[in-house]
């Protein structure tokens, strides 16, 4: 064992043996288990972690789309009144003005999942099945180009979708 | 002595060009001299003063929740909701017509991303779990038991100021422009002491902190930061947080951009990396002129603007004005703030009123004489880690004007002949 190692583990037990004086706490949260959480933990890492069961086509989604999302975002995803969801792929260089849309800009495809399943429709947000998740998905990437239109959506194939815009992002050190 | 450094009554010291004077002339008491110097035909009050009917009966009744004076209703947010809603946009707060540090509560700004939940404080919950020994869920009523503390400490959206991206200056005042800013007393539980009594596991670096609004809003932090001085905040300036700013309990990150500041705080859940949120990769990142994007610019840098003289309050008769506005930065306290009427050609040092504290909004003033002529107000502030606020020029030309947040740049006004008070570039 490593000498880093060695100190990890010195004080691993050490916040162990001391858990009760570093919360300076009266130690009133309660113990709860995973299934009793599960319906609270609906987040979704870029790795995939915490995707759901179910599937979903592009043309599954296109049904969806039409009656729950289009008054918003437009035929196809063209957007108004509210925000542009397809195009503007090469539209983020110099002297360009950018056309940021789930296409062009955002950087995972999980990110789609997570936030249409939490947060849309606007007017009933949390409405959607999972599998309905998986195609109105599906759909937007098919639309954007980025998966093919008899491609499934699922916990397996989502988390391998490359976004166009996978790598335009750097992380802000302090400096301007 | 104190005495002995008093500037000569008759020629107030000018600090910088176009009439800004130095900054201790109001503390030394010869501004109403200086004043009344300026007007040498000063009318003497020509009629008797009236005894008014208030002063003649008996007053209103008490109430039981305090309102501002009808007379005060012009002090109220202005409020943009995006189409096809009611609840999603932002209303922002009236800083022309405000002064001092705290933001009332029922001014304090406003961004909902599908409106103001109404919870149940008897329903709602916090839960902390995923990279903890033990995950655990707490109630209003517990965590009032708990050791509290108390920060008074701005929110500014990332959004903020994001108008002077534009190629010309948008023809608003201070409130549309810099009203996505507000400073507040919060007190609450420290996350700290929550996450100790969960456990952390060494496998953990970011938290993912999620509302229980209908919009799930949710942002990754470095774990450090929720560590360190990250707060459940429960009380606003003494009372429960407003629903509009997150009842019953919000998430409070001093000096980090506002929207990661979570309202209605439902769930906390460690992770190794962060989740890539919506609000994290879509929004609140800011595309550079490569095409690369900024990601995870959290804390909101120094920024300085100047409250009033602002678009909307024309200037009356020419003679001695107080600039005053607000400075802040996330990274520390305002070592200083400067001022400009010669659209930054020079600049006098404007007093900083106590108390001056880290990651809370602190009040500039400086004593102006206004000659009657053109002039451009700008104000400058520089924090304790020695970082100064940018133009808007160099700002853009280091991150471009496409990035929509994080606009800290310098601000201006500029006063026409006549008086009346305009944005502009400068």
């Amino acid at each position: 064992m490593s000498t880093r190692n060695t100190l990890l583990v010195a004080c691993s037990a050490l916040l162990i043996g001391c858990g009760a004086t570093l919360a300076e706490g009266p130690n009133l949260g309660k113990a709860i288990s995973p299934e009793e959480l599960a319906s609270w933990d609906v987040s979704i890492g870029p790795d995939g972690a915490g995707l759901p069961p179910g599937s979903g086509t592009p043309q599954q989604g296109e049904q969806i789309y039409l009656a729950k999302c289009v008054g918003c975002h437009g035929e196809k995803g063209a957007g108004k009144p509210n925000d542009q969801l397809v195009g503007g792929q090469g539209s983020l260089g110099a002297g360009q003005a950018p056309v940021k849309t789930v296409g062009s800009f955002w950087p995972y495809a999980t990110t789609v999942f997570d936030y249409v399943r939490r947060a849309m429709p606007l007017n009933e947000p949390k409405s959607l099945r999972d599998d309905e998740v998986y195609a109105v998905v599906a759909y937007l990437l098919q639309l954007n180009g980025v998966i093919g239109e008899n491609d499934t959506m699922d916990a397996k194939t989502l988390p391998a979708v490359r976004m166009p815009n996978r790598d335009g992002f750097v992380r802000f050190s302090r400096g301007w | 002595m104190r005495k002995n450094k008093r500037p000569r009554r008759s020629e107030p010291e000018q600090a910088a060009g176009n009439g800004v004077l130095d900054r201790r002339l109001f503390l030394t008491g010869s501004a109403v001299a200086i004043a009344s110097a300026a007007l040498p035909d000063k009318a003497r009050a020509a009629e008797p003063l009236p005894v008014q009917p208030w002063m003649k009966t008996p007053g209103a009744p008490f109430t039981p929740y305090g309102q501002p004076s009808k007379y005060a209703n012009k002090v109220a947010r202005v409020v943009s909701s995006i189409p096809g809603t009611t609840g999603t946009g932002t209303s922002r707060t009236p800083h022309h017509l405000l002064d001092g540090m705290i933001t009332p509560n029922g001014l304090h700004f406003e961004r909902h991303h599908n409106g103001v939940p109404d919870i149940n404080p008897e329903a709602h919950r916090l839960l902390i779990h995923g990279l903890v020994n033990r995950p655990l869920v707490f109630t209003l009523e517990a965590l009032m038991r708990y050791p509290m503390e108390s920060r008074i400490a701005f929110i500014e959206c990332a959004g903020n100021s994001a108008l002077l991206y534009q190629k010309e200056p948008a023809q608003l005042g201070v409130q549309p422009i810099h009203g996505l800013l507000s400073c507040a007393e919060w007190t609450g539980v420290r996350l700290a002491t929550l996450l100790e009594e969960a456990g952390v596991d060494p496998r953990a670096q970011w938290i993912l902190a999620e509302g229980a609004d209908s919009a799930g809003m949710s942002r990754s932090v470095p774990l450090a930061k929720a560590m360190g001085d990250a707060l459940i905040a429960i009380y606003q300036n003494g009372e429960p947080v407003r629903p509009s700013n997150g009842y019953p309990m919000r998430l409070l990150l001093p000096g980090y951009e506002g929207n990661m500041n979570v309202k209605w705080l439902r769930r906390i859940k460690l992770t190794e990396a962060p989740t890539m949120t919506k609000d994290e990769t879509s929004k609140y990142t800011i595309l550079q002129n490569d095409g690369k994007s900024l990601q995870f610019c959290f804390t909101q840098e120094a920024k300085s603007v100047i409250t009033r003289p602002s678009p909307g309050l024309t200037m009356g008769a020419p003679g001695l004005y107080e600039i005053t506005g607000l400075a802040w930065s996330g990274y520390g306290k305002i070592a200083k703030v400067e001022v400009s009427a010669d659209g930054g050609a020079s600049w006098a040092l404007a007093a900083l009123q106590e108390p001056v504290l880290p990651m809370a909004v602190t009040r500039f003033r400086s004593p102006w004489r206004w000659d009657g002529g053109p002039a451009t107000l700008q104000s400058r502030a520089t924090d304790d880690s020695g970082y100064v606020q940018p133009s808007r020029a160099k700002l853009i030309a280091d991150r471009g004007a496409r990035g929509n947040y994080h606009f800290n740049g310098i601000a201006s006004w500029g006063v026409a002949q006549g008086g009346e008070v305009k944005h502009v570039y400068a």
